[in-house]
């Protein structure tokens, strides 16, 4: 238990140990570790943000869902709206032909009750002087009495 | 594994005595002179280890520090190398805890600046000690026997008749690291505070200025005193640890001598082994005591009291 020339070889050696492990160990292994540090604190953040994200897009989900049902909901009631209204407006329109189509039988049926009428007239006109010529036996002179038939068979 | 030949008082001694190569003081340069001969067969001896004085070197001292710190660098170099932050293995794993643990010691008791020599510092330091450290729970006699050439240490047979495995328990590889953190106390307490701000520091405190004798005698001892126990705390408790192995080794002395012999043997194979787990806790905490006062100190230096 001398002191003597080892103490400074000890040292040098403790200087070169500590100046290689300074030089070539040490920020390598730290390197590795920081680096590896990051990465899990960059992933968990990257996986927050994520459920974040996730739980957003549920949400957005649910939103665009129940705007999707509305809608649908929307336009079905718009659909029946304008199907009734189909409806009624096909339904007013056939009561408007049937009464057009109503209209105009009446009056073709007027217009063929009056020619039925004015031709039976005529017929009867026609009769009437056949009768009355029978009876009395000589030709009227149709030319002569035809105010007279007129009169007749107006009042017929 | 005490060879018969050897009573005691010159197996303990043989224990405690440093492979030592040095100049003697008739100029020559040779391996010290123990009990009338060279610790290294075939080599001349012309002085023993106290005539050697300051300019000596333990080659066993030396030799098993830097192997060690060798088997270190190389060992880091190479996980760090191929270290990757994706896929690390059971290896990278095992250095990358190591290097937290370092690093959140230097965040803890380091707090001046980002000065990027404490890290690496702090793991060389933990880690060469501890290397150093564990060389205590190497059987005793496991390494002289083979630095012998596989027979008893002292006898004839081998190259190396003195080899001590365990760095720390000659004072020099202590106090040589304790130096080089005194070195670095001085050059940030200069750098930090001015030369004068750092004598003021000593000479200053704590009575004022006109107290200035008195401030040195309470501040210079205090200053220095932590420095020197940095390194003595490591040696005196390796020390004692190898001196109580000494001791347990000597169980065996008889062991294939008489019943008695056989007993003893017992009784020290138990006591070996409870002292052996017990340093287990000395080895790891001393390396990690010396590594947190050299943050702790160098902390103070970077610090205005």
């Amino acid at each position: 238990m001398n002191f003597n020339a080892t103490l400074f070889g000890q040292l040098l050696a403790f200087v070169f140990f500590v100046w290689f492990t300074m030089q070539y160990v040490w920020p390598y292994i730290l390197e590795a570790l920081e680096e590896r540090e990051k990465e899990i604190s960059d992933g968990l953040e990257a996986a927050s943000r994520g459920k974040r994200e996730l739980d957003e897009a549920h949400q957005k989900k649910a939103e665009i869902l129940e705007e999707a049902k509305k809608e649908a909901a929307d336009l079905v009631n718009q659909a029946n709206a304008r199907a009734n209204q189909l409806v009624e407006d096909a339904k007013s329109a056939a009561h408007e032909e049937a009464e057009r189509i109503k209209v105009s039988a009446q009056s073709d049926l007027d217009q063929a009750a009056k020619r039925t009428k004015e031709e039976l007239r005529s017929e009867v006109a026609a009769l009437a002087v056949a009768g009355a010529e029978r009876i009395l036996g000589s030709e009227i002179d149709k030319d002569k009495n035809s105010q007279i038939i007129d009169q007749i068979a107006q009042e017929l | 594994m005490a060879s018969k030949e050897l009573n005691s008082t010159d197996y303990i001694e043989h224990h405690l005595t440093n492979l030592t190569y040095g100049k003697c003081p008739d100029g020559t340069w040779s391996f010290a002179e123990v009990h009338g001969k060279s610790q290294v067969a075939g080599t001349e001896a012309s002085c023993n280890i106290n005539e050697m004085g300051f300019w000596a070197f333990q080659v066993d001292t030396l030799f098993m520090s830097v192997l060690l710190g060798m088997g270190m660098i190389f060992f880091m170099r190479r996980v760090a190398k191929n270290a990757s932050s994706c896929k690390p293995g059971r290896i990278q794993n095992a250095v990358e805890y190591l290097v937290t643990l370092v690093r959140d010691q230097v965040q803890d008791n380091f707090t001046a600046d980002k000065n990027p020599l404490m890290g690496p510092l702090a793991l060389t330091i933990f880690v060469w000690v501890f290397l150093m450290n564990l060389m205590d729970l190497i059987p005793i006699d496991l390494v002289p026997w083979m630095a012998n050439g596989f027979t008893a240490p002292n006898a004839e047979g081998g190259a190396i008749h003195y080899f001590k495995v365990l760095p720390v328990a000659d004072i020099n590889a202590p106090m040589g690291m304790a130096l080089g953190v005194l070195i670095l106390i001085h050059y940030y307490s200069i750098k930090k505070k001015g030369l004068g701000g750092f004598l003021a520091e000593l000479t200053f405190q704590p009575y004022g200025k006109w107290m200035a004798p008195i401030n040195v005698i309470f501040e210079i001892p205090g200053f220095y005193a932590k420095q020197l126990a940095l390194g003595l705390r490591l040696y005196g408790n390796l020390f004692a640890g190898e001196m109580i192995f000494i001791l347990i080794a000597l169980f065996f002395g008889g062991f294939f001598s008489s019943i008695t012999g056989v007993l003893a043997g017992v009784a020290g194979l138990a006591l070996n082994f409870i002292w052996a787990v017990f340093h287990i806790l000395v080895v790891i905490l001393q390396a990690f005591l010396f590594m947190v006062l050299t943050l702790v100190y160098l902390q103070q230096a970077h610090e205005h009291h």
